[in-house]
């Protein structure tokens, strides 16, 4: 009987999604404003409900009481970010807070799924980060000296990378986390912003000349050098990315753009002649059945779940993701296709997609210049990573092991991720309240 | 004064028209970054997209099929294995269940089926393990699953129709006898498996309980499925190969002209003809049919190591083969630099090279299927616990093995060997029949010299029916054994 539940549950979910993610795409063909909250609301109801589904099912499957109070918990928190955010920043963007509170919501019924105990204390450290990210749009709006501060973002950034490549805990052959004892730390999480701050401060200024741009270039690359080194590829390449397109847009020079791309592929070769993880990377991602035994077995189970949830997955609880190794962490994706199908992860992957496009748009609307990189720079690392995460799952390009920003499980991922989204958040709402002192002078005229 | 109002109006709102161009264009230049930076990740994130229903379109089903896959296995307490058939349907295995709710699986054919279906217990094997995800993956009837799902029964798994026939595989089975060896009967037209048999065997109804002594006694390795698994030097069924890379060198078997003293020495290194036979002066199709060693270790000599080699690569060896149980590459070595002596060994099937008994019954079988290699499939189909299909396979070319010329001279060549050379007993029934033997030496246990007994052939030359290969470990010459195995199948088929 439990099992019929079930099954119809994971149509509903699908149709949920379905729903939200349309309305996420057509809110945009509405001009009016009173129309657009409508539908955000609306989409806030299909959050409440798609939690009150899962959560339920996962309650009747386990009969734990923890998850209804995590399910309790997880509402409250969405009605405080939005009354909060309503009320002490009445020109935030609506629908990147509800992006937020779906991907979220996404994270932690998989999460709680896989282990309960894992997701309450993901929420305590989530509720944490809120409360410091609330404060951020504030600041961004005292705090105009930001931009001068480029060779401490600099310092600070290198020597926190520096750090974990000296003492940080070697995971599976990778240095990305500095263990303090009641928090695994993982500085790149943090530098990702850092670096943004410290690549925009030194290129928003028109005047930047070419040797400028050298010194920025070699300083930027030390920090991707230090991360290839540290065997943080994902990280590495989010970095790259996110500065080539830096680069290209502060300068509007695509000869930068082309040649970025270029040596990049041009590094990728020789990293993969040079690192012996690299190659490995390479070989399992082309035929990880041929390394079953060692460095593909976490990518083959990952396509076991994949396939075997199909369009439909196989309904919450009724998956067997637990098979893969570090499913929380790295391959919640393949979990989330396992269980609740591959419409329910496209869907994700669309919402993604939107948020991204939310914040170049917000990144397009700044004036200001450097306000207008970091934007434009903190949303290509979003874009970027999920990119990696999800191509990586499924075997699209070669696994890079990085987190999918709000749906995997991981503290440094979390706060990492919620102080990005309250820094567009501040930058957007300095936008808008630019645009109402401008609409205000206009009619004192 | 109206109009001219009009008119004005007309010539306010073009102007206000080509302002908003003109700032649209202006706008549109500044923005020129911001859109390649939003298409490049529209893209990106589209190809994700494009890549997952790629995926759960084409990829799935042979991703969740691999035997590594154990997934299906944690719906045990949901789902009933299904049964597995014989082509003509017979079954082959089924789940018993008792009065308590007890599953054994019960196998009504003993050891006869035993490395090609399998087993399911202390892991899988077989036709087991490859359609293991059918088996647990029931597609009844969707209320009825409802019914089920409520009255907490099981649901039954999908039966698995597979292409062998009880006929030709009691027969084959018979037919080795005691010998240990395989024997492969495939359809070369569509790549059906028809019979595949491997001895020493094992009962797979006590598998569990025999497992221990099973996996002990490697002097028998009665596990080992050596239809796909076995290793062997191919003996004399080798020229096979020697003659497509001649062909592939000379583009005709015309004009080969050579003559038979009853051996041939190089460096030293002496080849004799089987039993010391002088078989004189002979053309090509002479020399195939008498499996003449000499003039097969000269052709070899005149070739050089790089064209065999270069065939043999070719034809698979050494590759990856599209072969969907566990199977053992065939191997073609000759080294950096061979000696005329290991060049000789090798033309006749001798030296470092080994080959599985399908391997050899692929090969064959392009060479019945005018030089295309079906991809060799044991499923015909899946279908419900009522009967509904839900999936068949549909027969498809592998690769074009050989070109058609190559796979015509070959056939013909093959006649002769039953018409007049060493497969007679094929001959003069009412079916047509082709084939290759071959007394592949090896050492025994004691270092003795023994002979492994090989043939590879087909039926119905023009339209070919039946591939056989056939394998005895140590029972003598190709005709003493292995063509009477073959005899026996292609009679029971016709019959």
């Amino acid at each position: 009987m439990l099992n019929l539940i079930i099954e119809l549950s994971k149509y509903l979910l699908l149709i949920i999604i379905l729903l939200y993610t349309f309305e996420s795409f057509w809110v945009f063909r509405y001009e009016d404003d009173y129309d657009k909250r409508s539908i955000m609301r609306k989409q806030l109801l299909l959050i409440a409900f798609l939690d009150f589904i899962a959560f339920l099912v996962i309650f009747l499957k386990t009969q734990e009481l923890k998850v209804i109070y995590l399910f309790g918990a997880l509402l409250l928190y969405y009605l405080a970010v939005q009354v909060l955010y309503r009320i002490f920043y009445k020109n935030a963007s609506i629908l990147l807070l509800n992006h937020m509170c779906m991907l979220l919501s996404i994270g932690f019924i998989m999460i709680a799924r896989l282990d309960i105990d894992s997701a309450l204390r993901q929420f305590l450290i989530l509720a944490a980060s809120t409360v410091i990210a609330i404060m951020i749009p504030v600041m961004i709006k005292k705090m105009q000296f930001l931009k001068k501060w480029t060779w401490f973002y600099a310092a600070a950034g290198l020597a926190l990378l520096l750090v974990v490549l000296v003492f940080g805990a070697d995971v599976n052959g990778a240095k990305l986390n500095i263990d303090l004892g009641f928090f695994v730390f993982q500085p790149s999480e943090f530098v990702k912003i850092i670096f943004v701050f410290f690549a925009a401060s030194r290129l928003y200024k028109k005047k930047a000349t070419f040797k400028d741009h050298v010194i920025t270039t070699a300083v930027a690359a030390a920090f991707v050098l230090v991360l290839v080194l540290s065997r943080d590829l994902g990280s590495a390449v989010i970095f790259f990315i996110t500065y080539v397109v830096m680069l290209y847009v502060a300068t509007k020079k695509p000869v930068y753009l082309l040649a970025g791309l270029g040596s990049g592929c041009g590094a990728a070769v020789i990293a993969y002649f040079l690192f012996s993880h690299v190659k490995q990377r390479v070989v399992a991602w082309r035929d990880p059945f041929s390394v079953y035994q060692t460095s593909g077995y976490q990518i083959v189970q990952g396509l076991f779940a994949i396939g075997t949830g199909g369009w439909f997955g196989m309904g919450l609880c009724q998956g067997s993701p637990e098979m893969i190794p570090f499913v929380k962490q790295d391959y919640m994706f393949a979990a989330i296709c396992e269980e609740l199908g591959g419409l329910f992860a496209i869907c994700m992957i669309l919402i993604c997609m939107s948020m991204f496009l939310l914040v170049v748009n917000i990144s397009l609307k700044i004036k200001k210049r450097f306000y207008k990189l970091i934007s434009l720079g903190l949303g290509v690392e979003y874009g970027f990573q999920v990119f990696l995460a999800i191509g990586g799952v499924t075997k699209f390009i070669p696994m890079t092991g990085i987190t999918l920003p709000l749906v995997s499980y991981g503290g440094s991922s979390v706060l990492s991720t919620i102080v990005l989204i309250a820094i567009i958040q501040g930058l957007y709402i300095l936008r808008e309240d630019e645009d109402d002192e401008f609409e205000k002078q206009r009619e004192k005229k | 004064m109206k109009s001219k109002e009009r008119k004005n109006d007309r010539q306010q709102r073009k102007e206000e028209e080509r302002l908003r161009k003109q700032r649209l264009k202006a706008k549109k230049a500044r923005n020129r970054e911001y859109s390649i930076v939003s298409y490049f990740f529209v893209l990106l994130f589209i190809s994700l997209i494009a890549y997952m229903v790629y995926f759960n379109g084409w990829k799935r089903e042979e991703v969740i099929s691999s035997p590594y896959n154990t997934r299906q296995d944690q719906f045990e307490d949901r789902v009933t294995r299904g049964s597995i058939l014989s082509a003509d349907g017979e079954t082959l295995a089924y789940t018993q269940t008792d009065e308590e709710g007890n599953e054994t699986r019960v196998y009504p054919y003993n050891n006869v089926f035993a490395h090609v279906v399998g087993y399911d217990s202390n892991g899988k094997s077989g036709i087991e393990s490859l359609e293991n995800f059918a088996l647990m993956t029931s597609h009844n009837d969707y209320i009825d699953q409802v019914k089920n799902e409520i009255m907490e029964y099981k649901n039954p798994g999908d039966t698995v129709v597979t292409t062998l026939n009880t006929e030709l595989q009691q027969t084959a089975y018979n037919a080795l006898g005691d010998y240990k060896g395989a024997v492969v009967v495939m359809d070369p037209q569509t790549g059906a498996v028809l019979a595949s048999v491997s001895k020493p065997d094992f009962n797979p109804n006590t598998v569990a309980a025999d497992w221990e002594y099973l996996v002990s006694d490697s002097s028998n390795s009665s596990l080992l499925n050596r239809a796909t698994q076995g290793a062997y030097p191919p003996g004399s069924i080798f020229k096979i190969v020697d003659t497509i890379a001649y062909l592939r060198e000379h583009g005709t078997i015309d004009g080969f002209n050579y003559t038979c003293q009853g051996s041939i020495t190089v460096d030293g290194h002496t080849i004799p003809c089987f039993g010391g036979e002088v078989h004189g002066t002979e053309d090509f199709t002479t020399a195939f049919a008498e499996s003449c060693n000499s003039a097969f270790a000269q052709i070899g000599l005149d070739l050089g190591a790089s064209r065999l080699e270069k065939t043999a690569g070719e034809l698979l060896f050494n590759e990856k083969l599209p072969i969907p149980l566990e199977y053992s590459k065939s191997s073609f070595n000759l080294g950096d630099s061979p000696g005329n002596p290991l060049l000789m060994q090798t033309s006749i099937g001798q030296g470092n090279t080994l080959v599985s008994p399908m391997y050899m019954a692929l090969l064959t079988s392009a060479i019945a299927n005018d030089g295309k290699l079906m991809q060799p499939y044991y499923t015909d189909h899946v279908e419900t616990v009522s009967g509904d299909v839900v999936k068949t396979t549909e027969p498809s070319v592998y690769k074009q093995l050989l070109t058609q010329d190559e796979a015509s001279i070959l056939k013909s060549l093959m006649v002769e060997v039953v018409n007049r050379g060493t497969g007679t007993q094929l001959a003069g029934e009412v079916y047509s029949a082709a084939g290759k033997t071959g007394s592949a030496e090896y050492y025994g246990e004691n270092g003795e010299i023994r002979t492994h007994s090989w043939f590879v052939g087909f039926s119905n030359v023009e339209d070919p029916d039946l591939v056989v290969a056939v394998i005895a470990e140590g029972a003598g010459t190709g005709s003493t054994v292995a063509v009477p195995v073959a005899h026996e199948i292609f009679n029971a088929f016709y019959y």
